[in-house]
């Protein structure tokens, strides 16, 4: 497989799953906000802007506005195309990266993706996203699952896909992570809260809510909410699809359907830092990680994340390149030579 | 639906002024006249639907915001008889034949300069002309193995040439999508009335490519080189290589060592043996021709050199598509096969012929005048529609550069149904054939027909407001 293509494919899936997470939290925030009453301009700030420090875009916002207003934060995440991880912007990359591997894919992936690239291209989707944001989320929420689904459904699991699935987890595990960072002002540093308010409940509700993790999470503990459960859930869950240890485990077993190498073993980076992480979470504990603090801890595991794509994208994507001037010259050479020889 | 259909000026497809639908379009005529206004609508919004969420689509140049357009599609089918098909066929494949037999020529003895059928100046002065293959051998003798040529007919219906493509040609994908747009729209008209099918087009070319492969390669790796997402066929080339089941690279997928050509994968490089390459000569290797170019790959024309890889088409093809050696391919034609051109040219004028240059000087505003080496509209003056600021530009133009243009009459071009709005309305058409060169010369039945759906308008190029029709080649005549 062409080294640029299998990048296309991790990219388009990766943009995707972008898409999809950013909808969830705006969306569910956008919620909450009508559950808690008397907010005054600085409780909004404190609302909002956590949510833009979540994708990691701070400085890029703060350039665009000058105050975490809900609708500069709404507008920066899901219209603002100067925001490269805005949805509209993480649809169009998406695309632009299926665009270039139209020949990999399959025609119903295709065409789901340019629906979805048209519908947010359109004045059609302002105006949905005008008179109900929730049914606007709706409809975002449900193209990218449907995408999703079909990369599952249509596509053949080649080498190809299991990058793609590589894209889809790092996003995935990254997101979750940072969406259960949002609330971290509310914790102490290191260990556990002693009391809980019922707007903490309600914020730490909205977290699960954000990685659709609610029903799942009710099943398992019951309607308690506590900062202790929440993270266990979305950090150490076997189980859930979006757990960040599920996503883990998920991104390391692809990597190793790409080499052939088994568990337990690695040949390259990519799949020594996987596995590495894969244990630190099958092995940790929910009471370690909130006595070392669960921001610093989560700050890590992003990092973390973000060296297995490092070590990926150079082990099969980065064949080093000569630049062009380079390039002509070793070719001028090896033409000299065989001049003289013939 | 079509009744009150007219013709209005010139060669119509369908009317025949005195006898009413020709023959061939009969059936049809009938099937579609069944349909309610209701039902067209909703078949057209349909298909329109499609090619939008197909990404069915080209680009448009200098058009920097939602670069894409969907290629404008007009479901009224042109029709062709098996009668005046195989006569197009014969005289395509004469000239193809003719075509390729020339290249080798020129790159070669130069037979057909030494005998004064061809004023030697013109060749040796075409910008395509490429001086480092000359005694280059390329593989099977094959120049061309992919030319779009284009069509047209005069008031009496007869086919001329308008021009060869024989560099890049672009097209083919509509031709496969506006069918299985029309066989969506229409399903049960395809087997009553007897239409050849096109669908095999991509197996065909497949087998043309795998025709050169370099000796001692048993099971060919076969890719299509693209400028990239940015070029305005891009559409295409994934199209072709999805269908080929071959892969796609960009110039910076490969790269040469050893005068070999070698793919970057995940698996590490792998050999490259045949290039279907969409990029044009200049592009393609930054050490021999434009050192600029950013696309090509360092090295590809030693590789081609050393007969490790094959290109198609060959490089120095660009030369057949020179406007100045369209007048020279009757010539040709007479000169490699003695015989007679089957499908006439267009009358032309040289203007670097003294005679010619004086006549199209006096009849600038009768005239088409084109560059010789412009293609997709462009670098074109339209007489008899042009302003006396453009005519005047132009005469600047052919005076100081008379080996760069030539001069045609304005041919009205035949006229079809086209659906505008609300109505059905004669819009003027071409018909640009696709012919492989392999182990034999195979074309697929009818090709690209583009409409310029502007009134009145001559010019057919998707860039300046043309649109196509799916072409319907029958297996009888009615």
């Amino acid at each position: 497989m062409l080294s640029r293509v299998a990048h296309s494919l991790y990219w388009m899936a990766r943009y995707i799953e972008r898409a999809e997470n950013i909808a969830r939290i705006v969306d569910v925030n956008l919620q909450l906000l009508l559950d808690i009453r008397h907010l005054d301009e600085k409780g909004l700030v404190a609302h909002w802007l956590p949510i833009v420090q979540a994708t990691g875009d701070e400085a890029e916002f703060l350039k665009l506005h000058p105050h975490a207003t809900g609708h500069a934060v709404t507008e920066f995440l899901v219209f603002q195309t100067e925001n490269p991880n805005s949805i509209v912007s993480s649809i169009c990359s998406a695309r632009e990266n299926a665009r270039m591997v139209r020949d990999q894919i399959t025609l119903e992936l295709w065409e789901e993706l340019n629906r979805l690239y048209w519908f947010v291209k359109t004045p059609t989707a302002r105006q949905v996203w005008k008179d109900s944001p929730s049914d606007f989320f709706q409809q975002i929420k449900a193209g990218s699952l449907h995408i999703i689904g079909l990369t599952d459904a249509t596509l053949i699991h080649n080498e190809g896909w299991w990058f793609a699935q590589v894209g889809k987890f790092l996003e995935r595990a990254d997101k979750t992570s940072r969406i259960l960072d949002l609330r971290y002002k509310s914790l102490p540093e290191k260990g556990l809260p002693e009391s809980i308010t019922q707007t903490d409940a309600l914020e730490w509700s909205a977290i699960l809510r954000s990685c659709s993790a609610w029903d799942a999470y009710k099943s398992i503990y019951g309607g308690d909410i506590h900062p202790r459960t929440v993270a266990e859930f979305l950090l150490l869950s076997e189980d859930f699809p979006r757990s960040v240890e599920f996503c883990v485990v998920e991104l390391n077993r692809a990597l190793r359907y790409i080499s052939g190498v088994a568990e337990g073993k690695f040949t390259n980076d990519a799949e020594k830092l996987a596995g590495r992480l894969v244990a630190e979470l099958q092995f940790g504990t929910i009471d370690e990680i909130f006595e070392a603090g669960l921001h610093d801890y989560l700050d890590l595991v992003q990092l973390k994340l973000n060296n297995i794509g490092a070590a990926m994208f150079n082990t099969y994507i980065f064949q080093p390149f000569n630049p062009l001037e380079q390039e002509i010259m070793v070719q001028q050479e090896e033409q000299q030579q065989q001049k003289n020889t013939q | 639906m079509l009744k009150q259909y007219q013709v209005n000026n010139g060669f119509d497809e369908m009317l025949d002024p005195k006898a009413g639908v020709r023959s061939h379009y009969d059936k049809f005529h009938q099937l579609f006249n069944g349909l309610t206004p209701a039902e067209f609508e909703a078949k057209r919004q349909a298909v329109d639907m499609a090619f939008l969420r197909q990404g069915v689509t080209f680009n448009v140049y200098g058009d920097a915001a939602g670069a894409e357009k969907v290629f404008p599609f007009d479901l009224l089918p042109r029709i062709i008889p098996a009668k005046e098909w195989e006569h197009l066929e014969r005289g395509l494949t004469q000239r193809i034949t003719a075509l390729n037999l020339f290249l080798h020529d020129i790159y070669h003895e130069q037979k057909i300069l030494k005998d004064g059928v061809i004023p030697e100046f013109y060749v040796l002065s075409a910008r395509h002309f490429r001086r480092e293959f000359v005694n280059f051998n390329v593989p099977k003798d094959i120049y061309i193995h992919i030319c779009g040529t284009d069509l047209i007919r005069d008031k009496d219906g007869n086919y001329l040439v308008l021009e060869d493509n024989g560099r890049c040609p672009s097209g083919v994908s509509y031709v496969l999508e506006n069918r299985r747009a029309l066989k969506r729209a229409f399903p049960n008209m395809f087997e009553r009335i007897g239409v050849r099918p096109v669908d095999n087009y991509p197996q065909e070319l497949l087998k043309t490519l795998k025709h050169i492969s370099p000796a001692g390669v048993a099971d060919p790796t076969v890719v299509v080189l693209t400028p990239g997402a940015y070029n305005s066929a891009y559409f295409e080339h994934t199209y072709l290589a999805r269908q080929m089941g071959i892969e796609i690279v960009e110039g910076r997928d490969l790269f040469v060592r050893d005068s070999r050509v070698f793919m970057r994968t995940t698996k590490g490089p792998q050999p490259v043996h045949v290039i279907y390459r969409r990029l044009d000569d200049d592009f393609i290797d930054p050490t021999v021709f434009r050192r600029d170019s950013m696309l090509g790959v360092p090295g590809l024309v030693q590789a081609y050199r050393s007969g490790n890889v094959s290109l198609a088409n060959s490089i120095g093809t660009g030369i057949a598509d020179d406007k100045v050696m369209y007048y020279f391919v009757p010539r040709m034609i007479k000169y490699y096969l003695d015989q007679e051109p089957i499908l006439p040219n267009v009358e032309t004028y040289l203007a670097s012929e003294e005679k010619d240059k004086k006549y199209i000087l006096e009849n600038l505003p009768k005239l088409v005048v084109k560059a010789a080496n412009e293609s997709g509209g462009y670098g074109m003056l339209m007489g008899p529609k042009a302003s006396k600021e453009e005519i005047d530009k132009f005469r600047e133009l052919i005076i100081a550069e008379p080996r760069n243009y030539i001069a045609q009459p304005m041919i009205n071009l035949s006229q079809h149904p086209t659906y505008c709005g609300n109505e059905f309305d004669g819009r003027h058409v071409d018909l640009r054939p696709f012919i492989l060169s392999g182990e034999r010369t195979t074309i697929i039945p009818g090709g690209l027909t583009r409409v310029a759906l502007r009134k009145g308008s001559l010019v057919v190029n998707s860039s300046q407001g043309g649109g196509s029709k799916d072409t319907w080649v029958l297996y009888g005549d009615e």
